[in-house]
């Protein structure tokens, strides 16, 4: 049995429908995020597990307990708040201490409990400051320590890093990695960043409208998308759509406009006909001046239209002569050279059956 | 170096209240200190600055007499004692009243201010007098209570002309003084704050206590210095609806001038007035600054 269990949970504010019929089953341990575009119905499906919010039909589960009665401060799961919520009048101990206080810890014990909190977080020494005197990041980790050293089931974390900039957000991701991996609390994350939620991640569920479109480990998730829009949200991706023209032996064939028949490996086998995607990842696709020496499954022409300097990569966007748009990666490390082509240039793509993948509609 | 057209717009825009100040406050309270100095008139007033033997006639008579007596001391701990009581009992009063706004609707809010600040649109003294017709013997009031107190065997006691006439004015008069600083602050309080005392275990008491209270200690000090200062100086409440017994030193201040016309025994207990008052002002700064100023402040 999951340790957390949500079972046809579903959310309505009006003729909104926030969450949507949503059924999770987290393990004990595991680090698993909730990931969607703003709006989609994580942050509200995180507050009904919180206890913020109670759902309008189905059930929260934690350890075989149902949790929709209980308030907040009757649930054994903590949160860590997006905007952190330190109380500003206390100092970093006084806020480790809280919780502590609130259950009703022996004042003896709280000290060096507060103490293992504060280097779980490695904030010692910074116990007599008040959060005004902390910078963001280590108002983030008073925030986590804080939650965690009443040793929760399980942490809600909600875009803990949105506030954070670029580097000291990567800094913070390995440090939560590692806290959580130590303290092998179950942690539920919620972020919209998909580079975020891949990083992180034991497994992620993508949501969309309130739906689940898809849970699964990250490697699955980025490689094999089963819907469009997780193909389109997660990372860069060309979705190239038609009818499937043939399948069989494991390779499905669709008739890309602009671009012609696409080959793709496929689990399954797809009726004739039928609408269908390959999802095709930027940087599967080989880009050069010449084709290739030995004919590759897939290929096609085209002229650089635009192009985005990233300094380690380069995307180039692609126009084909049938007018299909494709994006293409390609890595800046091979040659001295900065950029490998300019806009205008006549380039050829091609790419294996395995390089897409095939998502029925 | 500062521009001088930008030197030009300071001056403009503080010189008209600046000399409004001296001339309507910082001279008066000079000639108020002077006038403690000297010697009252024959007839009331001052007497001549330069004496008939042509020297300056100033003493500290008035102060000694104020230091001897000791009527004047229990006046000021009397009055120090109601404006506490006032501050107070308006702080429990306006505490509920003011966090009940700042949780209400944001439509609803800015109605529930206007009511809390219409009895300004009448005449302060309208509304002390108001407070006898309200008090007096023949009113609901007053009958309802001596019916209660008659049907347990006791005597009849009058609501007007008593302590509790004035201090059930001096908390009205003064209440929205309170409840406006402290909605200010608590309208500002972040709800993250209070969801994060919630799911760290805070049931409504604890984080009322822990988080609430605490953090509105601010608009707590801004409302006990708006009630407490005035309070302390009131004299027209005393005046209609007290009994012989409760002058303020107000009123001992207001007979000084307008009744014995001893003018420079008048200065001497305003000046005592105003040095008490100040000094509590900047205590309360002081205590406010250590307690809450590091954790409000930066």
């Amino acid at each position: 049995m999951a340790l957390l269990e949500i079972d046809g949970v579903s959310r309505r504010f009006g003729d909104f429908t926030a969450v949507d019929n949503v059924s999770l089953a987290i393990e004990a341990g595991e680090f698993f995020t909730l990931l969607g575009p703003s709006g989609c119905g994580k942050t509200t499906l995180l507050r009904m597990i919180a206890g913020f919010d109670a759902p309008d039909g189905g059930r929260i589960r934690l350890d075989g307990l149902d949790l929709v009665d209980k308030p907040p401060e009757t649930r054994p799961v903590r949160t860590v708040f997006q905007s952190y919520a330190l109380f500003p009048h206390m100092t970093v101990e006084g806020n480790i201490a809280f919780p502590l206080k609130m259950t009703k810890t022996p004042a003896r014990d709280i000290a060096p409990k507060v103490a293992a909190a504060l280097e779980d977080v490695r904030l010692q020494g910074f116990g007599a400051r008040y959060p005004q005197e902390l910078s963001g990041g280590q108002k983030q980790r008073v925030a986590i320590a804080r939650a965690l050293v009443t040793h929760p089931t399980v942490l809600l974390l909600d875009e803990p890093l949105a506030a954070l900039d670029a580097k000291l957000r990567e800094e913070m991701q390995l440090e939560l990695i590692n806290l959580q991996k130590e303290v092998g609390i179950t942690f539920v994350y919620v972020t919209h960043d998909q580079t975020e939620a891949l990083a992180l991640s034991h497994r992620i569920a993508v949501m969309n409208k309130g739906r689940v479109e898809q849970v699964d480990e990250p490697s699955k998730i980025y490689g094999f998308p089963t819907t469009r829009f997780v193909a389109d949200f997660i990372g860069h991706c060309n979705l190239l759509s038609g009818p499937v023209r043939d399948s069989g032996n494991g390779i499905v064939t669709v008739d890309v406009a602009g671009l012609g028949p696409v080959r793709v490996a496929a689990s399954s086998s797809v009726a004739t006909g039928r609408p269908g995607t390959v999802a095709l990842r930027p940087e599967k696709i080989r880009i050069a001046r010449e084709a290739p020496a030995e004919a590759s499954a897939n290929g096609c022409a085209g002229t650089v239209s635009d192009l985005l300097y990233m300094g380690d990569v380069t995307m180039y966007k692609v126009d084909t002569p049938g007018g299909q748009k494709v994006e293409a990666l390609l890595a800046n490390s091979a040659s001295g050279r900065t950029k490998f082509f300019e806009v205008g240039d006549a380039v050829e793509m091609s790419w294996p059956v395995a390089a897409g993948h095939f998502i029925a509609e | 170096m500062k521009r001088a057209p930008e030197r030009l717009g300071k001056w403009l825009v503080s010189g008209p209240p600046l000399a409004y100040l001296v001339v309507f406050f910082a001279l008066p309270t000079l000639i108020m200190v002077l006038a403690s100095f000297r010697t009252p008139g024959d007839f009331g007033g001052l007497a001549p600055l330069v004496g008939e033997d042509g020297g300056l006639d100033l003493n500290l008579d008035s102060y000694a007499r104020f230091f001897t007596d000791s009527i004047y001391a229990e006046i000021f701990l009397k009055s120090f004692w109601y404006a506490l009581l006032t501050t107070l009992l308006c702080l429990t009063l306006a505490y509920p009243l003011a966090l009940l706004i700042a949780r209400s609707g944001k439509q609803y809010r800015d109605l529930l201010l206007l009511l809390v600040i219409l009895p300004f649109w009448s005449n302060f003294l309208i509304r002390v007098y108001a407070w006898m017709i309200i008090l007096g013997p023949q009113a609901a009031l007053a009958r309802g209570v001596n019916g209660v107190l008659a049907a347990f065997g006791h005597e009849p006691v009058p609501l007007l002309f008593s302590s509790f006439a004035v201090l059930v004015c001096l908390v009205y008069v003064h209440l929205p003084f309170m409840v406006l600083p402290l909605y200010a602050n608590l309208e500002k309080h972040d709800q993250a704050l209070l969801d994060a005392a919630q799911d760290l275990g805070a049931n409504a008491w604890q984080r009322f206590w822990r988080i609430t209270f605490p953090l509105s200690l601010p608009g707590v000090y801004a409302g006990a210095a708006l009630v407490f200062i005035p309070a302390l100086g009131i004299f027209a409440i005393p005046d209609i609806l007290g009994g012989p017994d409760d002058s303020l030193i107000g009123n001992v201040i207001k007979q000084q001038f307008l009744e014995t016309r001893d003018w420079p025994f008048g200065s001497v207990l305003s000046i005592v007035l105003t040095v008490a008052a100040v000094s509590l002002a900047a205590l309360a700064a002081w205590v406010g600054r250590r307690s809450g100023g590091r954790a409000f402040g930066a």
